[in-house]
């Protein structure tokens, strides 16, 4: 597309500061009309919206949040790019629109000062008035518009109010041309940008000014490997400039901050006007309470028992699950009633049906995590959160900034490993990658709550309000907290060592969560699950449903068994119910003998064989060792493959309920002996906390770092790490239990 | 001059100068702590650090070896 035809499709993007609402005010924006995706060669969620005014059809970039367009890395040189329409696969944004924080109004125009810059038809969105109000703020928004030069519409995303006017203005710039602007900085630096950008411009006619600008203020030395390749006399030419200009009293990069700060200053003067709020502010006595020594360490434990007791709770949970079972085990039903015995129908129903409708049974408990983070972080707690921790992060070497991208990957590691996309410093990021993989996912929740379930009995203390199995499921997640903090700490100190990276970060004001948005993260974050749930469990579902289905010599495992079946048979006809029990168990035996011959001649059996006495110090059988091995695509496939292996006859519904009876009466071959108990249980379970058992995770980790070499080291130590953690509490909790 | 870090909790200090030789100052200049510009100490995490200043209207966090950087004037 070209920049000066008349657009067809108005493109705009949407840049401003983080906890401005932005998000929310995309949403309200676009609706469900998103599409989102990744910017190649980096790591930056590419995000597009899309909405018709008046005729006019509107494509919404929406770039991440941030306080500075000073490009010093590659992610961050993605939003810079877009902007300028610098990035190939992105049409040059007709318009920008930037959303401010009314409530904290100087900084955010810092950013307004460097948009204005760009020379596009800009429009400023005055969002949180409603904050600013509660803070005593009155802003004149006409006199604003005036000393902007920018049109002004006052919004209140999370209320939807002003979203209307907000289209209209963005329409209406359509036709207008932008306009370069007054340079906040002092004529002398000007002229040095004028003079680079007219050297850059001989290498390439299109570089804009603004990145001329950049080169001249960015000392970290990214820009100048990105824009001149290490062009020698370029690079002593910048640096002899800046010593001129510092001996002006112009000092790089400190006038960039000072300049800007200056216009905002002038451009406020006697505009913002600020009444002293009784008692201080609404957030400030809130803090008082919650970012408190002891106060803010409570309340930061309450909110992760609440959080975790609504994901186990029988009412909210319980139902939905039982909802979703309900639906799957009436599909099964009817398969069973309409296809005949064999291969087809034992693949959709113990392959498909058990493995998709196993995991997303799921779901519920997966989409209230993710309510609860949205919420937290909507509310403005996140950031305090990560305030309260800073200092524990940094014994180990990392920030508190570790701890959202940390705290996500309880949800999902692949969000959490992206997310660790905020940490500017690279060796602080690739720590919290490779240890992101350690915080109990949802797809480890399967695991917990059927083991737990079945095994952890029901007790429960302090008049009901805390129960057994919620504590057991509360140590799996401290189990992998624990092993993180140690990871992260060696790694420190071996193979990447180094200083620990800046924690200069906001602490947003507390506000009302928005619903709306909180639902929206939620649908997005459970969509992403069940997308998962259908493509690569469904896959590996049928992978798995074949190694242990053939080969397959039914004649083989059963002609030993034929003429004592046809004699018990003969049997039952004349025996008395006394008798007739004891021979239907003998049956029972040779069934599940049989059924073990079949499952131990198949691929899967084979394999699992292989390993037994490799995981029997875990207290494991080869069954578990083969539902291991199966589930390395995806912890969540442990279930439908246990589904598969310990379920072998032909009323084939995955039902939770009916595989926790199954596990707790599966017996070691020829003895009485039972497989699972509370040991074996915990094992599993720790197993499975630490383990790597996820290629997705893995394949993210390969994107993010842009090299085998940490997913494979990632796989290496978790899968140690999971076997010595699991021979160590089957043996030491089997040592107190069991004698 | 004093350092920004030994200001007392509910104190308001100016900002007299900043070292901007590291990525963490030009962090704190782009956040809005420019030289002249006026600084609240609101309180510190739990452990002592980071701590919690407040700056042109909202509230900012930054460890005390960052707040080492910024010289105040009282």
């Amino acid at each position: 597309m070209s920049v000066d035809a008349p657009a067809e499709t108005l493109t705009v993007a949407l840049v401003g500061n983080p906890n401005t609402g932005k998000s929310t005010l995309f949403n309200g924006l676009s609706g469900i009309r998103q599409k989102t995706g990744n910017y190649p060669g980096v790591t930056v969620e590419k995000k597009h919206g899309s909405f018709m005014h008046k005729g006019q059809k509107v494509t919404l970039i929406d770039l991440p949040g941030t306080y500075s367009l000073a490009p010093r890395s590659p992610d961050e040189m993605v939003t810079v790019d877009v902007l300028l329409g610098r990035q190939s696969d992105e049409a040059k944004p007709n318009a920008v629109l930037v959303i401010v924080d009314a409530s904290n109004l100087e900084r955010n125009l810092y950013i307004v000062s460097q948009v204005k810059e760009l020379g596009l038809p800009t429009v400023v969105a005055l969002n949180m008035s409603d904050i600013a109000t509660r803070k005593g703020i009155t802003i004149d928004t006409k006199k604003l518009k005036k000393r902007l030069g920018l049109p002004i519409v006052v919004t209140q995303a999370h209320r939807r109010d002003g979203l209307d006017k907000l289209r209209d203005t963005i329409v209406s710039l359509a036709d207008r041309p932008g306009k370069q602007s007054d340079s906040p900085f002092p004529p002398e630096f000007c002229e040095k940008v004028d003079e680079l950008h007219a050297k850059l411009q001989q290498e390439n006619a299109e570089t804009p000014r603004y990145l001329a600008e950049r080169l001249l203020l960015d000392t970290s030395g990214y820009l100048e490997k990105e824009l001149i390749g290490g062009g020698e006399s370029l690079h002593d030419w910048i640096n002899e400039a800046r010593e001129e200009l510092s001996k002006a009293g112009q000092p790089v990069p400190a006038i960039e901050a000072i300049s800007r700060y200056q216009w905002v200053q002038k451009s406020l003067e006697g505009i913002v006007t600020r009444e002293k709020v009784a008692e201080g502010s609404f957030t400030d006595r809130l803090d008082k309470i919650l970012t408190n020594r002891v106060g803010g360490a409570i309340f930061f434990i309450l909110i992760m028992t609440l959080m975790f007791q609504a994901v186990f709770s029988e009412a909210i949970a319980g139902n939905l699950t039982a909802l979703i079972e309900g639906a799957f085990n009436q599909l099964a039903d009817g398969i069973d009633a309409e296809l005949p015995d064999g291969a087809l129908k034992s693949l959709i129903n113990d392959g498909v049906i058990a493995g998709v409708g196993g995991v997303l049974t799921f779901l519920p408990q997966i989409c209230i995590l993710f309510f609860f983070i949205a919420i937290l972080e909507d509310c403005g707690y996140l950031s305090r959160a990560a305030y309260l921790m800073d200092r524990l992060f940094s014994k180990v070497g990392l920030s508190g900034k570790s701890f959202i991208p940390l705290l996500s990957s309880f949800g999902c590691a692949i969000p959490g490993i992206m997310a660790a996309r905020v940490i500017e410093n690279r060796r602080d990021r690739l720590i919290t990658i490779l240890v992101a993989p350690l915080m109990s996912c949802s797809a480890r929740m399967p695991v917990y709550v059927l083991l737990t379930s079945a095994f952890i009995p029901p007790t429960t203390y302090l008049g009901g309000w805390i129960g057994l199995q919620t504590l057991v499921m509360l140590s799996m997640y401290l189990v992998g907290i624990f092993a993180a903090v140690c990871v992260a700490f060696i790694l420190r100190k071996t193979i990447l060592p180094g200083e620990t990276p800046p924690f200069v970060m906001e602490l947003p004001s507390y506000k009302f969560p928005s619903i709306s948005g909180v639902l929206m993260v939620m649908l997005e974050k459970g969509w992403s699950f069940v997308r998962r749930a259908g493509t690569l469990i469904f896959a590996m579902s049928i992978v798995i449903w074949a190694l242990s289905y053939f080969p397959r010599d039914e004649i083989a495992a059963t002609a030993p068994f034929a003429e004592e079946v046809l004699t018990i048979q003969n049997k039952l006809a004349t025996a008395d119910p006394e008798e007739a029990t004891k021979l239907e168990a003998r049956l029972g035996v040779i069934q599940h003998t049989i059924d073990g011959q079949l499952l131990r001649g198949s691929f899967l059996g084979r394999a699992g064989q292989v390993i037994e006495p490799v995981v029997r110090p875990l207290g494991w059988d080869w069954k578990i060792g083969s539902a291991a091995i199966a589930s390395f695509p995806a912890r969540e496939v442990i279930i439908s493959t246990m589904g598969v292996l310990y379920n072998l006859g032909s009323e084939q519904t995955e039902e939770s309920v009916e595989l926790k009876e199954k596990l707790q009466n599966v017996k070691w071959p020829e003895s009485e002996r039972n497989v699972f108990n509370v040991p074996v249980a915990l094992s599993i379970m720790v197993f499975f906390a630490l383990c790597a058992q996820c290629a997705a995770t893995l394949a993210v980790i390969k994107r993010e770092t842009n090299s085998w070499h940490w997913p494979i080291f990632t796989f290496t130590y978790m899968t140690v790490l999971a076997y010595l953690g699991a021979m160590i509490t089957y043996q030491v909790s089997a040592a107190f239990l069991l004698n | 001059m004093a350092k920004l870090s030994q200001l007392p909790i509910g104190q308001e200090a100016v900002i007299a100068s900043i070292d901007a030789s590291s990525t963490a100052a030009v962090r704190l200049l782009e956040m809005g702590m420019t030289p002249g510009c006026h600084v609240k100490m609101i309180g510190s995490a739990p452990f002592g650090d980071p701590l919690e200043v407040e700056v042109r209207g909202y509230h900012l966090s930054l460890r005390k070896t960052e707040a080492d950087l910024v010289e105040i004037e009282n």
